[in-house]
Formats: structure tokens, C-alpha cells, sequence
């Protein structure tokens, strides 16, 4: 398959993986920020290939594993209320809130549908004059565009019951927070298809100010590997900077339409991160002009306290503290079927792929 | 969390849900010598000869698919399972429940891939049942199907995976995820332009071609939950480990596509025309060969290997040297969001 197989040759990643032993020296810890791009990393065995002076971490960067505890009960207490819709991508609707998930909500009642495009939510909304149409918002500037379009089409044709409950994100103020508390990270491995959105000039001030490495990455084990040895490259020599390799997407600008987007429909505010807890400006939230489709100033809804589960230390693994290895509660009492902490749910998370792929 | 108070649609996916559920609720109030060996058929000693017995529901959205129709998959799904049990399929029950409303020139498009199917097959439809529910009681029409087959004393083990040694090979008599990939498609409103059709098929006639040359130490449908599911259940079964090379694995490239936007694994993807069956080494070119031979096998690979390492457990070597294990699905593949 074109696109595929050519980034999945043995030649080419091995060729790498030689180069990487021949240069390597220094012992540092590498952060793949983005789900996809452990995903990758477990799929394709890459760590058996890396010299044992590199080390991979695994960061902040799925979508459902960041969305606090407080925003899933939300979405849950929105779900039973009578004449709601919750249109969702399908990875939410497992991951357990404080006592339940919409999975379970909607087995015992609520309208609760999966969708691929939050388009589609629209359409609902229109098919569905009667009902609240509630879209639960996650993901960073990769989904949220596909959110501002929604919410703009909902304006424009005067569809008045579509409503976001906005858990978008950005990614620059949590690789800052990282590196501000303290983790360990000598470079960053960032994410392919955020910075196809926003372009690489987010990234910079992680290279000036506190003189770290990025190189965006795409997907496939060979651009991985190759942006390992792009990250190692500039560690050894002694010059960090932000560089592209997945050049065959990323334009240094990104995409301006998708910015005019975010920009035009959200702000930035503080928001709340699972196991991280809040990180000022992290979060989109919706610009008061379009304050009719903010589910939360439309629609009230009372929320029981939450609680975070007992034992799970998601939040360490989100910050590349601790490796779900370190977790009493992984493949024990936390597996994919019955998942404790949110690490486990999505296919991206930490936890389900070390689940999915161990040996 | 508290424990599951209420059916998900996960206990319905084939996975380790519905395994569970079977386990805590059927199995423990129904258990019974001959339900309890679980295989896909059950077995009846009835005097002289052995009966092969089994019952499936369809309940598929939608009814017509690129492929086939509830009609045809509600043949083949049950006469799949008992050819993969070693037996000769003989006679079909089928089972209506329609919903108010229902179009009459759809049922009889329905019923008429039906019969056509049974033909094929060679089977007999010699009951049934027509029940209506009221509009919104059901989703258009679900059908049940049972079928009863002859079984000869020789084949009484096929579904129990005894006698399986490391070194026995894995076949598949083709591309794997082309069902659940093709209802997806149509179901789901993405329509990506790719075409996927379902493999729906009855596959006795190729099994009996080959069972009647060879012995097949096991055989299983791999239906919801996919290969991966049926290999999981054969390592356990057997003690043994299970190896295959995700080079080797037979799949369409639209299947591949779609999984890969999807983020789905194709191992886990339902499939309505493919038997898995165990042999051993020496009779697998032979075994290839005549599967090969027939328009229902022209695609048949060896995917894997029998071996005494990592015991009950399933690996894939990928194509760049790393490995993982494959275990079965949770609940439903979820698709992910980024």
C-alpha cells in the first residue's frame, strides 16, 4: 500500500537502527508526545532496535487518556438528561468516569451514538429538532478544527440545538509543563499530524529557551526511527533545534485554513488534565460569539463530585514518570475490558498498548 | 468501577465479554457433558450414527450488503459451522422475525438468496417459523437458522484440537477481514470508495474436499472476533503457542486501507467464508493444493505454525522483525480518534 509499505521496509529501518548505534553516546531519554506514535513504537517492536543508551518515553498526547475525570462525568450527567443526544467518537464512550461510562449509560438508557465526523452531529441536530445534540469535543489542534467547522456549519444554517462540550487541547503548554516540573526529556518526538494544523514555530520556544530538540514525526516505524536518529543527531552535536521529518506532510506553516478555524472559533483558557491537573492557556475553549453552541453556558446540568480511581497512576504515565509496568493495577484488575484508569481505554493509550503488545 | 449490571454491546462482539458472559450465566446454569466441550457444533450419540447440531441468530445491519444478504450469511453461517465441526451438512431450520412493516418484495429477495444458498450448500430447509413484532420491537428482520448434519466417527475430535503437535501448520483458505469490513463500509456513512465485498460463503463442499483426501487436526470459522480470536481459543485449547508472520497474512488491500484509517487490526475483523484448519506439515502442500484448486480457497496461504514456545499465547512476527502477542478483543473495535 502506497504511503505504508515503503515506511515499513526491515532494510531501511535496520539501516538506521546501525547508524543510531554508530552515533549514539550519550544516555538520554527521548519523549514520543503523541498515542499514535507509541502505538507505533509497540507495533513495530522498535525499542528492540534502539541501542541501550536511548531511551523512549511516552507522553501527554492521547486524546481520551487526558480528558479529565470531571469533563467525562459531565458528559455522562449531559447524557441523562431527557431529550439529549451525545454524538461521540467512539473511544470515549468506554472510558470509565467516577461511577460509570457512556457505554454503560446508554445500555441503560441514553442516547448515546458514535460518529466519525463531528459533521455528522450536525446533521443529527437538524434531523433531530426536539433534542440537545451534544458533541463531546476531544483531541488537540488535530480534532478541534473539525470542531470549529461544525460549530460554524451549525451557524450557518441555523441549526440551534448542536452543542460542544469542549475538552480540546494544545499540545505546546503541556511539553512546557513537562519540562518546567522537571522530567527528564532531552528531546521530543512531536506529533506528525498536530503540526501539519499549527506548523513548527510552536515548538520553537522549547528549542531556545530551554534548549531541547524537537523533530516532527510521521508514523511509520522508518520515519520513527529516522527521527530518532534526527533527535540524536542534534544531542550528540551539541545543537538543538526544531526540525521536520515527516516533510512529506508537514509544511513549516502548517495549514493556514485550519488555523483561520481554531482561531476563529476558540480561545485559548486554562483547562484541566487527567493525573496533570490544571495548565494555564492548554485549553480551547469556545469564543463568546459562539457562545449558543458551549453546551456548558446552555445547557446546566448537575455533576456529582468526582473521584479519581484508587491505585491508578495514569497520571504519572502521562507525564513519562512511570511505565504502566509500575502500576498494581495493570493486566491485573485494570485490563481493556475492564479498565480502571483511561490510559486503558483508548487504543492510543499507554497502558492498552502495553496490554496490546507485551511479550 | 462496579461490575456489569446490564448487557453492553460488547457482550455480543465475540470477545472476552461474551466469553465471560457465557461462562457466568449459560454455561454454569445449562452445563451438560455435551454443551460443555464448546465446540461449534454440538455432538449427539444418537444410536448407530452421530449428529452434528447447531443454531445461530442473525441480526445484521444492514440486510444487503456488497456480497451477499441476511438471507445468504444465514446459510452460510450455519453451515459453516458444521462443516468446520467435520460434519456433512443435511437439513436447515429457519426462524423469522420481522417488524411491522417490513417490505414483502424484501423478505422475498431475502428468502430467495436463501434457498438459493441452501441449494448450493446442499441443504434442506425443512421447518421454520414467522413471528411479527410490533414497529420498533426489533430492527427490520432478524433470522435464526438451525442445522443438523451427519458427523463420521473419524471426525469426532476435529473441534477439540487433540493431537496437535509443534510444527503443525496454520491454513486459511484466503484474504482475512473482506465480511466486517464490507458491512462497515456500507453501514457506517463514510462510504469510502473502495471495493470491499463480504466473502460470504458456505464452505462444506471445500472442506469435505479436503477432509476426504487428508486428516485436519482442527478446523473453526473465524466469524466475529476474527483469526485472532479463533487462534487464541486453538493455543488454549491445544497448550501449545501459536506463531504467524504478518507477511504471510492474506489481506485485500482495501481491507488494509480501512483498517489503517480506522486503526482497526484485520486479525480481529469478522469473516463469513474462511475456515482456519491445523495439519500437519507433511499434508500442508498437498492440503493447499486442492484448496487452491477450488474458487472458494484460490487465495489459501499457511499464516502460522504450532510450536512449544510461549504456551497458550499467540505471536506475530510484523515485517520489521518485532513481535507481538495477539490476543483476543474486549469488546468491539472502537475506532480511534486520531
Amino acid at each position: 500500500m502506497k504511503y505504508v509499505d515503503e515506511y515499513r521496509k526491515r532494510d531501511l529501518i535496520l539501516a538506521v537502527a546501525e547508524k543510531l548505534k554508530s552515533i549514539s553516546r550519550k544516555e538520554i531519554v527521548l519523549m514520543e508526545v503523541c498515542g499514535g506514535h507509541t502505538m507505533a513504537i509497540h507495533r513495530f517492536g522498535l525499542n528492540s532496535l534502539l541501542p541501550a543508551t536511548i531511551k523512549l518515553v511516552s507522553g501527554p498526547g492521547c486524546p481520551v487518556c487526558v480528558s479529565s475525570q470531571q469533563f467525562l462525568d459531565k458528559a455522562i450527567a449531559y447524557s441523562r438528561i431527557k431529550d439529549v443526544i451525545i454524538t461521540t467518537y467512539g473511544d470515549l464512550i468506554r472510558v470509565p468516569g467516577s461511577a460509570t461510562s457512556l457505554e454503560k449509560e446508554r445500555a441503560a438508557g441514553s442516547d448515546v451514538r458514535i460518529i466519525y465526523s463531528v459533521l455528522e452531529a450536525v446533521d443529527i441536530a437538524r434531523e433531530n429538532p426536539g433534542k440537545q445534540v451534544i458533541f463531546p469535543g476531544i483531541g488537540f489542534e488535530t480534532t478541534a478544527p473539525a470542531t470549529a467547522a461544525a460549530i460554524i456549519k451549525a451557524r450557518n444554517e441555523n441549526v440551534s440545538n448542536f452543542f460542544v462540550l469542549s475538552a480540546h487541547k494544545v499540545m505546546p503548554p503541556v511539553m512546557k509543563a513537562l519540562v518546567e516540573e522537571g522530567v527528564k526529556i532531552d528531546g521530543f518526538i512531536a506529533p506528525g499530524h498536530v503540526t501539519a494544523i499549527t506548523g513548527t514555530s510552536i515548538y520553537n520556544e522549547l528549542a531556545e529557551k530551554y534548549g531541547l530538540g524537537v523533530v516532527v514525526s510521521g508514523f511509520e516505524p522508518a520515519d520513527m526511527m529516522q527521527a530518532v536518529l534526527m533527535l540524536v543527531t542534534q544531542i550528540e552535536t551539541g545543537a538543538p533545534k526544531v526540525e521536520v521529518q515527516y516533510s512529506r506532510v508537514v509544511n513549516l506553516n502548517g495549514n493556514p485554513v485550519a488555523r483561520k478555524l481554531l482561531e476563529e472559533v476558540f480561545e485559548p483558557g486554562d483547562d484541566r488534565w487527567r493525573g496533570l491537573g490544571i495548565i494555564p492557556d492548554s485549553g480551547l475553549k469556545i469564543r463568546d460569539v459562539f457562545s449558543k453552541f458551549d453546551a456548558e453556558k446552555q445547557i446546566e446540568v448537575e455533576v456529582p463530585e468526582s473521584t479519581e480511581p484508587r491505585g491508578c497512576i495514569c497520571g504519572q504515565i502521562l507525564r513519562g514518570l512511570k511505565t504502566p509496568a509500575d502500576c498494581g493495577l495493570f493486566a491485573k484488575k485494570c485490563t481493556p475490558s475492564d479498565p480502571v484508569g483511561a490510559c486503558m481505554v483508548s487504543g492510543e493509550g499507554t497502558c492498552a498498548t502495553f496490554y496490546k503488545y507485551r511479550s | 468501577m462496579e461490575k456489569e449490571n446490564r448487557i453492553l454491546l460488547g457482550h455480543g462482539s465475540g470477545g472476552k465479554l461474551m466469553h465471560e458472559l457465557i461462562e457466568n450465566v449459560f454455561v454454569r446454569l445449562f452445563s451438560n457433558s455435551i454443551l460443555d466441550a464448546q465446540t461449534d457444533s454440538a455432538i449427539l450419540h444418537t444410536g448407530s450414527s452421530d449428529i452434528a447440531f447447531t443454531t445461530d441468530s442473525f441480526v445484521i445491519d444492514p440486510l444487503f450488503f456488497p456480497g451477499g444478504n441476511i438471507g445468504k450469511l444465514a446459510v452460510c453461517g450455519t453451515v459453516n459451522d458444521l462443516a468446520v465441526s467435520g460434519a456433512e451438512p443435511l437439513f436447515l431450520s429457519v426462524s423469522f422475525i420481522i417488524e411491522e412493516g417490513f417490505p414483502i418484495d424484501e423478505l422475498e429477495i431475502i428468502a430467495e438468496s436463501l434457498a438459493a444458498e441452501a441449494k448450493n450448500a446442499g441443504v434442506t430447509i425443512v421447518t421454520g417459523d414467522t413471528k411479527v413484532v410490533n414497529k420498533g420491537k426489533c430492527d427490520k428482520l432478524f433470522i435464526n437458522t438451525s442445522g443438523i448434519g451427519r458427523i463420521t466417527s473419524d471426525k469426532l475430535k476435529i473441534g477439540s484440537a487433540d493431537g496437535i503437535i509443534p510444527g503443525d501448520v496454520i491454513i486459511i483458505n484466503g484474504t482475512i477481514g473482506d465480511h466486517g469490513m464490507a458491512v462497515f463500509n456500507s453501514r457506517e456513512s463514510f462510504n469510502f470508495k473502495i471495493p470491499v465485498e463480504s466473502d460470504c460463503a458456505s464452505l462444506n463442499h471445500l472442506i469435505r474436499e479436503v477432509t476426504e483426501k487428508f486428516p485436519v487436526k482442527f478446523m473453526r470459522d473465524p466469524t466475529r472476533g476474527g483469526v485472532a480470536t479463533v487462534l487464541n481459543e486453538l493455543a488454549v485449547k491445544a497448550g501449545l503457542g501459536i506463531a504467524i508472520e504478518e507477511s504471510s497474512l492474506p489481506v485485500r488491500k482495501g481491507v488494509k486501507a480501512m483498517c489503517e484509517i480506522l486503526g482497526f487490526d484485520p486479525l480481529h475483523v469478522a469473516n463469513e467464508g474462511k475456515v482456519i484448519m491445523v495439519a500437519a506439515k507433511e499434508n500442508a502442500t498437498a492440503i493447499l493444493e486442492i484448496l487452491r484448486n477450488n474458487d472458494k480457497g484460490s487465495e489459501s496461504s499457511i499464516i502460522g505454525y504450532i510450536t512449544s514456545d510461549h504456551p497458550r499465547r499467540v505471536v506475530l512476527r510484523n515485517e520489521t522483525g518485532g513481535s507481538r502477542i495477539i490476543d483476543t478483543l474486549s469488546g468491539d473495535q472502537l475506532p480511534r480518534i486520531c
